[in-house]
């Protein structure tokens, strides 16, 4: 593996994460990173387990990666954040919503919800723990919690220096900006 | 100018710098925004979605005899559909260039099966183009047209998944415009009796004699050397992963042009390294050639043939490194997807799976969802149209075996334009005891909402004629009942009465997918009385994600739930009301 930062953003199909992709991708090809983001589209949108990778450095080959190879992973969704550990390095950082989206599977009585999903990942991964959904609502709309969660990743990726605002500008409708850019900062303070 | 774009973005691209006037396809994922972006370029491109794969070819089939240069693409499976116009205008050769696109999905993200479609290439006698990121997609298609024009052949581009939703930097082109070439009536040529047949099969092998030539030689085939006694051999997204696994330390031939594939470039750079690999996904599609051709290598051997690889099964697979993994102690649980609150397929799989002694021959599309827990109302589902026609054999087989077994036969709208009537007739023909049902939702919805023959639209935006499954099987000749799906006792009783009567009787069972950008809102809900709720979890087993139990009782998500009042038909105690409006 070369010196590539890689991303890895999990979550429930509808949460938004392919916005954040696209803003995160703009972001770090304006400051001049070499960067490949993969998506899967289909099948798993209606409900499923979704996942997108960012990739970003010198020069980046694989627009994926491997278990073991994410240097943080960052989990729209409770549970999904122990579904998707393995793909993360030993040293790497975990951004986990504490949010919890039932699947079908515990919403038709087959199966709990898993208890203890924080703690058992605070010990073994260094874990930011982020309650998007209250700072969403602080800001007036559950549905920038996806935004909050991208405030939490670039502080956490140390990423500051790049002009997300204007990215943000660019991607969001005129409309919606505002609450985004609060949401944003938002993320950047938890 | 610099962009971030997927593959298939690229690849509208690329047929735009190209150019291509005409293309054709119907959707499937990983293929999908191919033509979806190709509408960016309208002004200078004829798109359309077509009635199913067989048809794009065969349009882009007759705009490349016109003289125009014409793209169709599909999902893998979509080409098995496709196979028969393809096989025999390989044989006949073109006027304007012609590009099949193939998107594989190995892993099978969205699809039945992983078949590895470079094998088309070779069994029809077409070239194969195969590039591994998306500025190679752009790039290689114009090549890709050169290649066709200049052996007179239908060129087979083939991405996979990754390449073809995976974003990276594409230095954008101008448009070359290349016009149309002159058409002149050329029956030896474009008529396929056996006589032409029989001459053009001569003429197709000297053909792809003369391409190994030149894809020896040719600038989508190249080494990159390093003196190293290792050598690579590798295309498509594989070269990505090789290169991410071993950077400068290998000498690597990667390979764009893979059928014919260029021996003798393969043989030289056989002879300058001690060890030779081959690392391609899938199948060992090169490998055995290059093996036949006398020529020593490691592929398959250590490189899995089964599902995607990525840089971490390379380096396993060819260093033996395994790279440091950590789990947590979590109880994790399946996450499948699921029919989306309000989903109208909802109604229609609810009412099936009350009923003994039934069997449903489904099919593909969001309604394969049916198939899963809690629902479990499906029997088959192996291709588009098979929901009609397999359900046909299994009546039949029945019928014969002297079982009393009800048989639906299942498929969505789009279905039924792309391959469902076939299969229509051929119940009404043959006389089927069964009962065709079409799920109407008004849209193609699994790929993402393309518009249909049932839509009243056109993939460039054009109002057009609206065809209706109903009255389309009403011409065919059954007896059709209309039902809303939502509506659980009429859906109940059209499934009894189509059973039950004397002719024909199919049912469409009508009402949009919720999804449908420009419905009216959703004025309604459903909420639960708590007092009312004896927590018998009869509502869970319509299988709806905004209905769980909390705290005790029956609970419904507010933000989840449409108002479409299934779960609500199903509470024998009135403990799910209706609220709003
Ligand atoms: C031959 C072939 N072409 C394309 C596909 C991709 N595909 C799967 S489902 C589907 C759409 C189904 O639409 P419809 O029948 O209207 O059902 P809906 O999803 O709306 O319920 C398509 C195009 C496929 N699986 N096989």
């Amino acid at each position: 593996m070369n010196d590539a930062k890689n991303i890895l953003l999990v979550g429930v199909g509808g949460q938004g994460i392919i916005l954040v992709s696209k803003i995160l991708t703009a972001g770090l090809l304006k400051a001049g990173y070499d960067v490949k983001m993969s998506e899967v589209h289909g099948m798993a949108q209606r409900g499923g387990s979704v996942t997108t990778q960012v990739r970003y450095g010198k020069k980046v080959f694989s627009p994926i990666i491997g278990v073991g190879q994410a240097d943080i992973l960052v989990s729209f969704e409770k549970m999904e954040a122990a579904r998707w550990v393995e793909y993360l390095k030993p040293e790497g950082t975990v951004v986990v919503n504490n949010y919890e989206i039932p699947s079908i599977v515990i919403a038709s009585g087959k199966a709990d919800y898993p208890q203890g999903v924080i703690e058992a990942l605070e010990k073994v991964f260094k874990t930011v723990t982020v309650d998007a959904g209250k700072a969403a609502l602080e800001v007036g709309n559950i549905k920038t919690q996806n935004i909050v969660l991208l405030g939490a990743l670039v502080k956490a990726l140390e990423l500051t220096d790049i002009d997300w605002i204007e990215i943000m500008k660019e991607i969001i409708p005129a409309k919606m900006v505002d609450i985004n850019i609060a949401a944003f900062n938002k993320g950047m303070e938890l | 100018m610099k962009q971030l774009m997927s593959g298939n973005e690229a690849i509208a691209r690329g047929a735009y710098e190209a150019g291509v006037t005409m293309a054709a396809a119907y959707p499937g994922t990983p293929s999908t925004e191919i033509l979806e972006n190709m509408v960016e370029y309208k002004e200078h491109i004829y798109s359309e979605w077509s009635p199913n794969e067989k048809v794009a070819a065969e349009v882009a089939i007759g705009a490349s005899i016109a003289g125009a240069r014409s793209i169709c693409a599909m999902k893998h499976v979509g080409v098995n559909v496709a196979a028969d116009p393809i096989f025999t205008y390989a044989y006949l050769g073109v006027n304007g260039g012609f590009v099949l696109v193939s998107a594989d999905d190995p892993s099978m993200h969205s699809s039945q099966n992983e078949q590895d479609n470079r094998y088309y290439a070779k069994f029809a006698k077409m070239a194969l183009i195969e590039p591994s990121d998306s500025q190679e997609c752009k790039d290689f298609l114009a090549e890709a047209y050169e290649v066709s024009e200049r052996f007179d052949v239908p060129v087979l581009f083939r991405v996979t998944t990754r390449i073809s939703h995976s974003k990276c930097i594409v230095e954008l082109g101008e448009r070359k415009e290349v016009g149309h070439k002159p058409y002149a009536r050329n029956i030896p040529k474009f008529v396929a009796t056996p006589a032409h047949a029989k001459i053009a099969h001569v003429k197709v092998e000297q053909k792809l004699k003369d391409m190994e030539q030149y894809a020896n030689t040719s600038i989508l085939n190249k080494i990159e050397e390093n003196g190293s006694k290792i050598g690579i051999i590798t295309a498509g997204i594989a070269y990505q992963y090789v290169k991410e696994v071993f950077g400068d330390q290998v000498s690597i031939l990667k390979l764009g042009f893979t059928y014919p594939l260029p021996m003798d470039l393969i043989r030289y750079f056989a002879s300058k390294h001690e060890t030779l690999y081959i690392v391609e996904e899938l199948e060992p599609f090169m490998e055995e050639q290059i093996k036949a051709a006398g020529i020593q290598c490691i592929g398959k051997a250590l490189v899995p043939n089964i599902y995607e690889l990525n840089p971490d099964i390379v380096a396993q697979s060819l260093l033996n490194e395994k790279t440091e993994t950590k789990k947590v102690d979590v109880n994790v649980v399946p996450r499948p997807p699921v029919l989306c609150p309000g989903c109208p397929h909802r109604g229609f799989f609810y009412t099936m799976s009350k009923k003994k002694n039934t069997v449903v021959t489904s099919d593909i599309g969001c309604y394969t969802l049916g198939g899963m827990e809690p629902l479990n109302a499906m029997d088959t589902c192996i291709c588009m149209g098979a929901g009609f026609s397999a359900g046909m054999g299994m009546a039949k087989a029945f019928e014969v075996s002297g079982r009393d077994n009800k048989v639906f036969g299942v498929l969505g709208d789009s279905t039924f334009f792309h391959s469902g009537i076939t299969g229509a007739i051929d119940i009404l023909y043959n006389k089927g005891k069964m009962v065709p049902v079409v799920l109407d939702n008004s849209i193609t919805g699994m790929t993402g909402h393309q518009e249909n023959p049932g839509t009243g639209k056109t993939l460039m935006g054009e109002s057009t004629t609206q065809m209706d499954p109903t009255d389309i099987m009403k011409a065919v000749g059954f007896k059709v009942l209309v039902v809303d799906p939502c509506d659980l006792k009429a859906m109940d009783d059209a499934a009894e009465e189509a059973v039950k009567s004397e002719e024909p009787t199919a049912i469409v069972t009508k009402r949009p997918c919720v999804l449908i950008k420009g419905l009216p809102p959703f004025k309604n809900k459903c909420v639960v009385n708590r007092e009312n709720c004896k927590k018998c979890k009869m509502c869970l087993k319509v299988g709806c994600p905004a209905v769980f139990f909390k705290d005790g009782t029956a609970y419904i998500e507010a933000s989840m739930c449409v108002g479409c009042e299934v779960c609500k038909q199903v509470c024998k105690f009135n403990a799910i009301e209706k609220v709003g409006e």
